[in-house]
């Protein structure tokens, strides 16, 4: 009854209006309740990944001076203080490597995820709003990419062009835009239908403008509630790769092809080698889709409740 | 003719934010009404004339309490009342109508089967006579060929005519009292018209009476005969209808009917400055003070009591306090 | 007399209907527009009321280039808008602006009022950011707001106060004809009567038309000059406000103002003349189109469409029984 929830509501915008003024009225109340658990993962990461050099005790492709091979970590017997959680195969500290392993995780996760992004929200954008032949051919693209495994696919495009960081970005970003123009072409057939777009038209808006003003800024909520979801994908998706060798080249350390070379030495219980990317894959990803999930009902003005 | 329906300094509050907040929907509201009577609950959104309805029925969204006075239905005290007694009372003695018929029907289920639900629990009709009855219910809400009509579902319906069947539901268990919540507001002007002339015949023919919400005073001139006007949680304003129409002595009431405007007339309408008040942050003393004309400083910081006007006739405003003590210094003068 | 600033001849738009997934064949035409004639003259409010189906959002949406014709004209200045383009079609665009019914809908929530009030100033010139400014809080003077409104979204103002900007965007580049569809029915009484006096006012001030399509017929009457009443695609009467209000001669208009709410409770009950609803565009009655419904119908109105006649000064019916 618009009685009844106009009262709701003007109560609800009232307190809302009196405590954030102005712009994105959202994101500023979004400071009243964080979702603590995938923050107190994900800060950290970050931190970790962007201070890397000052943080990892040493140069992760080295091994250490005077260490042995498969050190294990400090607490257990055999290990020391000088390699906290261990050697490889290598005698490369297993922390440090951790450590620039983690950059190697956010910096393709977010660039992966931003072209991604980037390509299947055009996409979308244009798919859903020029509509005609453009969306037909943007729609079977999409279908066939999806058709595509989408893993199977990254390893033949890893081999093709060779192993290399910005290679992978390029490779993941191209793998997994269809996500985004799937969702994003929904939200824009609607969008499309709207009153304030139709009066941009018959005010003798350009399509550009239309687009650019006034859809663009429309489904940046969903484009991010979907990054944050598509971060962890291609966080393992970069794993998987280096896993199986056609990711990161060593020296270079990355979780997933740290996971690789500790494989063979489970057998023998040198656990700590595949044990600590593991969880580390895990811990993150598992934080972002938590985080992404927040979001989504956050952003959603449906879903969240006064 | 005998009270039917008797509300007491109802008080129904809104809780939110854990309890934080406290928004006063209804706040001290009284009237009365008689067997067969119509009364028009009118007011703007957020008034809280919707509220104080799903207080009467029971059907108050958990975030909302009855926190004070009493509702008499027929002799029996309502806001004591068990959810499981509640629900022998709604459909049974008192219905409800609503105002978009879509929202009201169920798709997946045949007229026949909607229209005969009530009779079937309440009256516990079934068969040959649960059939019949059905038929002259929808003969009543004048649908026409009813024994065809009745196998159909909502969708193969117009707007209109799911508004009359969901009149016919409401009928269908034998109310005492409906309450139609804004029922035509989403109708054309002639079906408009023509469903109020079924209410009107039903009311009529059943002797039921009729408690109309509805921010349109169009409605209440035609059909009501007593109306309350709501603002801001209280009643500021009810009697009769035609001596509000004639000489309203609220200013709400009068500005309302000011800024009506009047077929065949271009008399400039009179602008309510200001809007409607936010319930979370009403402003001191009597809630219209901001957008009155008549504002005196008194408004500002104490709030009217009801003041009797004429028999069945009472308004909250200052004004008429001053008015009485200005006749009654006259008249001793 | 001035040229009028707007003419339909003859409007027709008819929308085809077909069926099946894969061969479409079509089956016939919903006829939404179907020989519509009317001008609006400069300063001055053409109301348009009818029900639903009647063909007033498609009107509106022809006038606006939303839509094209099927067959008939549409005048803007003397000049036929149906070929226009480039820049002629833009100085259409800008002279030629509308206002929707539901304020929370068509102010875009992510801009700013003052951007989205100088849109079409953006659009359709190449004013410096200052002079942009300076009009946006010209123009939300105008309505009724203040100049620092422009910094604020949309989400901060009240449905009245958002359809003053509405309004205050539509007037922005000199607007000479504004379509308002229904642009109160979303607003609480006590505000409907400051938006109207608003839109008066600005008409007094500005010189701007209005075409106001409504369904309440007092809102309608009490700010257009003159009605034009429809019925499944057509006009059936036109004529000055008052007059149509007093004494209206189409059988149709007749029902609409009988079924119309009083204003009072002492008001003349008149006796509701129809019943039953508005038949299906798809395939409407022969003749004349409320011959089924018609009190007075005649044999004639079945078979011959009646043509619009001036029955008495500026009233035109179109009825068999004149």
């Amino acid at each position: 009854m618009a009685d009844v929830t106009e009262q709701m509501g003007a109560g609800a915008a009232a307190v809302a209006r009196e405590e954030f003024a102005g712009t994105g009225r959202r994101w500023s109340s979004l400071a009243r309740d964080l979702p603590v658990l995938p923050l107190a993962i994900l800060v950290p990461f970050v931190l970790i990944a962007v201070f890397a050099d000052w943080i990892a005790p040493y140069d992760p492709t080295e091994p250490i001076p005077g260490a042995k091979i498969f050190e294990p970590p400090f607490w257990m017997q055999g290990g020391s203080t000088h390699a906290l959680l261990g050697t490889d195969f290598q005698a490369r500290d297993l922390l440090s490597r951790l450590i620039f392993g983690a950059r190697v995780s956010l910096i393709v996760g977010m660039m992966g995820t931003l072209v991604a992004g980037s390509i299947g929200t055009a996409l979308g954008i244009l798919a859903g709003y020029l509509g005609g032949w453009v969306d037909q051919l943007i729609m079977r693209l999409t279908d066939a990419w999806l058709a595509l495994p989408a893993l199977v696919f990254a390893i033949f495009l890893a081999t093709m062009l060779g192993p290399s960081m910005w290679n992978i970005i390029i490779i993941l970003g191209a793998v997994y835009w269809t996500r985004y123009a799937r969702v994003i072409r929904g939200e824009v057939l609607s969008l499309r239908e709207r009153e304030f777009v139709k009066l941009a038209e018959i005010a003798g808006g350009s399509r550009t403008r239309v687009i650019l003003r006034h859809i663009l800024p429309n489904v940046l909520n969903s484009t991010m509630v979907l990054a944050s979801l598509t971060i962890g994908v291609v966080i393992i998706a970069e794993a998987s790769l280096s896993f199986l060798g056609v990711g990161v080249p060593p020296p270079e350390p990355a979780w997933g092809s740290m996971l690789a070379d500790g494989r063979s030495m489970l057998m023998v219980g040198d656990w700590w080698l595949t044990v600590f990317p593991g969880l580390g894959i895990l811990f993150v990803v598992l934080a972002t889709q938590l985080l992404g999930d927040w979001l989504r009902v956050r952003l959603d003005p449906q879903l969240r409740n006064v | 003719m005998a009270t039917l329906l008797r509300v007491s300094d109802l008080q129904t509050h809104y809780f939110s934010f854990g309890g934080a907040r406290v928004v006063k929907a209804v706040d001290r509201v009284s009237f009365a009404l008689n067997e067969g009577e119509t009364i028009g609950l009118v007011g703007e959104s957020g008034c809280g004339k919707t509220t104080t309805c799903l207080s009467v029925v029971g059907l108050l969204p958990p975030a909302a309490r009855i926190v004070g006075g009493s509702i008499e239905f027929a002799g029996e005290e309502l806001t004591t009342k068990r959810p499981r007694e509640m629900r022998r009372i709604r459909g049974r003695r008192i219905a409800m109508i609503l105002q978009d018929p879509m929202a009201s029907l169920n798709p997946l289920f045949s007229i026949y089967w909607q229209v005969a639900e009530p009779a079937y629990h309440h009256q516990g009709l079934r068969g040959r006579r649960l059939w019949q009855r059905v038929q002259d219910l929808l003969r009543a809400v004048r649908i026409p060929s009813p024994a065809v009509r009745m196998r159909e579902y909502p969708h193969q319906m117009s707007g209109g005519m799911r508004q009359r069947v969901v009149g016919a539901i409401a009928m269908a268990g034998g109310p005492k009292l409906i309450i139609a919540d804004e029922p035509t507001t989403n109708l054309d002007v002639t079906i408009q018209a023509q469903y109020l002339e079924v209410l009107k015949d039903i009311q009529q023919e059943s002797g039921v009476a009729l408690i109309f919400v509805t921010h349109n005073l169009g409605i209440v001139a035609k059909m009501c005969d007593k109306m309350a006007v709501m603002y801001a949680g209280k009643i500021v304003e009810q009697g009769a209808v035609r001596d509000l129409f004639r000489s309203p002595k609220h200013p709400y009431t009068q500005a309302l009917l000011g800024s009506m405007p009047k077929l065949g007339s271009k008399e400039p309408l009179y602008a309510i400055p200001g809007q409607p008040p936010n319930l979370a942050q009403l402003p001191s003393g009597c809630a219209f003070h901001p957008r009155c004309a008549h504002a005196m400083p008194q408004c500002v910081s104490q709030a009217p009591d009801d003041r009797r006007i004429g028999p069945n006739w009472t308004a909250r405003c200052w004004l008429l306090d001053q008015q009485a003590q200005e006749k009654y210094a006259s008249a001793i003068a | 007399m001035p040229a009028p600033l707007l003419e339909l001849q003859n409007l027709q738009k008819y929308f085809p209907v077909s069926t099946g997934m894969m061969l479409r064949r079509q089956i016939g035409w919903v006829k939404a527009v179907d020989g519509v004639d009317f001008a609006i003259w400069p300063g001055e409010t053409l109301g348009l009321i009818g029900e639903s189906g009647c063909g007033k959002t498609t009107t509106s949406k022809l006038i606006l280039l939303q839509e094209i014709p099927t067959a008939g004209t549409i005048r803007f200045g003397g000049e036929d808008i149906s070929g226009l383009h480039g820049r002629e079609l833009m100085r259409y665009r800008r002279e030629v602006q509308v206002v929707f019914q539901d304020p929370y809908s068509s102010l875009s929530p992510r801009m700013r009022v003052g951007d989205i009030v100088a849109e079409p100033l953006e659009i359709h010139t190449d004013l410096s950011r200052e002079a942009l400014h300076e009009r946006v809080a010209e123009v939300l003077e105008l309505v009724g707001l203040e100049p620092e409104a422009a910094r604020l979204f949309p989400h901060e103002f009240s449905g009245g106060q958002r359809q003053r900007i509405a309004i205050a965007r539509a007037l922005a580049t000199h607007t000479r004809l504004i379509v308002l569809d229904e642009p109160v029915s979303a607003l609480d009484v006590s505000i409907r009567a400051q938006i109207m006096n608003q839109l008066e006012h600005l008409q007094q001030t500005l010189g701007v038309s209005y075409l106001f399509i409504g369904h309440d017929l007092a809102t309608v009457a009490h700010i257009s000059h003159r009605i034009a009443v429809m019925y499944l695609g057509q006009i059936v009467e036109l004529a000055d406000s008052l007059e149509l209000c007093a004494k209206p001669l189409h059988p149709y208009a007749q029902a609409l103002f009988a079924a119309a709410l009083p204003s009072h409770p002492d008001d003349r009950h008149e006796k509701l003349t129809i019943s039953g609803e508005v038949p299906s565009a798809l395939d409407p009655p022969s003749g004349c189109r409320f011959h089924p419904r018609c009190p007075h119908a005649m044999p004639q109105c079945s078979s011959e469409t009646p043509i619009r006649k001036e029955v008495a000064p500026r009233h035109m019916v179109a009825c068999h029984l004149y």
